[in-house]
């Protein structure tokens, strides 16, 4: 069975808006005025699946997910 | 000879109110006019009933109660169920009235729901805490061998969000009543990880009447969509409040003041929706229509904003209090709803900076940067309440904007409460 594709999600509560998701991955996420991260809703497209460990690896507050549906 | 055949269910089924007796009931009435609970003797039993009747949460969200029922009696394990009456919308009065009056009925419905979900632990969760009335409840029921779950009682911290569901489960744990970021949900894993089913006492009272008459009777008021009634807390002009049992699809001016002394609607409390009277004045209380204006019934508190008054220094004021409750855990509700507030009591003020539209805008518009980015709806159901407030007070704003207002009495209108807590301590 294949596996449904994954998308970015932001833990509101953990996210302290450092920014580092917006910084490397400013295809998939942006920052609203405050700093806080908004995330592109749609799947993760496979060729920036590494980006998109990268940055949540690099989230300071572990607030930034890749989750299946 | 004749012979009576017994048809409780039939006979009543349109008859309204059903939940809330002429004066309080103790057990020894509660009993004489109900009988005893029907427990079905095995877990789960109760659902098809539940699922077949069409009930939804009573709390605000209107979630099918089957749903949550099932997910829990179908959990492995230690099970708990929650009677939540902390009814923190501050102009509802549903709740704290439905326990005062008919305790035995929500007590009913929570020791059914423990049984239908298989739950050994039931608790009590409200404003007030242990109520003379509950405690004699309780007493009474005790000494009659009622409950095969004991109950505990909770009193809830006095804030906006402390009925939440997943705040509850927090401050039951003894934590701060605040909210998490599931999933899990809570009837997954909720009190000290166990699933946990959290109803509101009205939802739970009317399981306990489901359980007797059975879904048709349930049915036979109500639309069939949503069927069934709905207790609500209806303002009119006067100031004066009481507490309905309304049919769901009532048509709303059947509740509420049209006529040139109203203003405008609030329909769905403060997370609810302004509407313009009389354009709204053949709507019904029902979700389905509401959707369409982007209203919703919430934990149906009406009120109809009397003429006198100013609609956006009322909203104001309440946008203000729902700020300072946030539980400002999400950036977006933390850094948004103080300047929504500030910057909607700069439109009720004597004139405004052209760049204060611009920035409701973006922070309560369409389009907006607070809606759907915290944990729970406080920042989706404070927007919401924003933007008709925009929509409906628009000709107030260009009033304001040349320095002047209509309003002709100056007295605050929706109730808020009295000193808003601010420090950490106010949520445990």
């Amino acid at each position: 069975m294949p596996l449904t594709p994954e998308t970015l999600k932001v833990n509101p509560i953990d996210c302290t808006g450092h920014g580092v998701c917006a910084e490397l991955l400013p295809e998939l996420v942006s920052l609203d005025e405050w700093g806080y991260p908004i995330v592109d809703p749609r799947p993760v497209p496979p060729q920036l699946d590494r980006e998109a460990r990268r940055a949540v690896a690099a989230c300071p507050a572990l607030a930034l997910k890749l989750m299946r549906k | 000879m004749t012979t009576t055949v017994k048809e409780p269910a039939t006979r009543q089924a349109a008859a309204l109110p059903r939940l809330l007796p002429a004066a309080p009931e103790d057990l020894r009435h509660h009993l004489a006019r109900y009988g005893p609970a029907p427990y079905r003797g095995q877990a789960g039993l109760l659902i098809g009933d539940i699922e077949t009747s069409g009930l939804t949460g009573r709390g605000g969200a209107a979630f099918p109660v089957y749903r949550k029922l099932a997910i829990v009696a179908q959990a492995r394990g230690r099970k708990v169920v929650v009677a939540n009456g902390a009814e923190s919308e501050p102009a509802s009065r549903k709740d704290e009235l439905l326990l005062r009056a008919a305790p035995n009925l929500v007590l009913d419905g929570l020791q059914l729901a423990a049984e239908a979900t298989g739950a050994t632990e039931a608790h009590l969760y409200t404003h007030h805490g242990a109520t003379p009335e509950i405690l004699r409840a309780l007493a009474e029921r005790a000494a009659a061998g009622l409950d095969p779950v004991s109950v505990t009682i909770t009193q809830a911290p006095p804030r906006f969000l402390a009925g939440q569901e997943s705040a509850l489960v927090n401050h039951l744990g003894g934590g701060p009543a605040r909210p998490t970021f599931g999933p899990p949900r809570v009837t997954e894993r909720g009190l000290h990880g166990a699933p946990t089913l959290v109803q509101n006492v009205e939802t739970l009272a009317h399981i306990a009447l489901i359980a007797r008459y059975g879904p048709r009777w349930f049915r036979a008021v109500g639309t069939t969509a949503e069927p069934g009634s709905m207790l609500a807390t209806v303002y009119s002009p006067d100031g004066k409040c009481r507490v309905v049992e309304a049919e769901i699809g009532a048509p709303l001016n059947t509740l509420l003041s049209s006529g040139p002394d109203t203003r405008a609607w609030l329909v769905g409390g403060y997370h609810g929706t302004w509407l313009p009277v009389p354009q709204a004045a053949a709507l019904t209380l029902e979700n389905a229509t509401l959707k369409k204006y982007g209203a919703a019934a919430g934990a149906g508190v009406l009120a109809a904003l009397p003429s006198d008054r100013c609609g956006l220094t009322e909203a104001a004021r309440v946008v203000g209090y729902l700020a300072a409750e946030s539980a400002g855990q999400c950036g977006p509700c933390l850094n948004g709803l103080p300047r929504i507030a500030a910057g909607l009591a700069e439109l009720a003020g004597p004139g405004h900076r052209r760049q204060v539209r611009a920035d409701l805008e973006r922070w309560s518009g369409p389009q907006n940067l607070v809606e759907g980015r915290g944990a729970c709806n406080h920042p989706d159901g404070t927007v919401r309440f924003v933007r008709s407030a925009l929509l409906v007070f628009a000709p107030e704003i260009s009033l304001h904007a040349r320095g002047q207002c209509s309003a002709t009495n100056r007295r605050p209108f929706l109730p808020l409460p009295d000193g808003i807590p601010t420090s950490e301590e106010d949520w445990t």
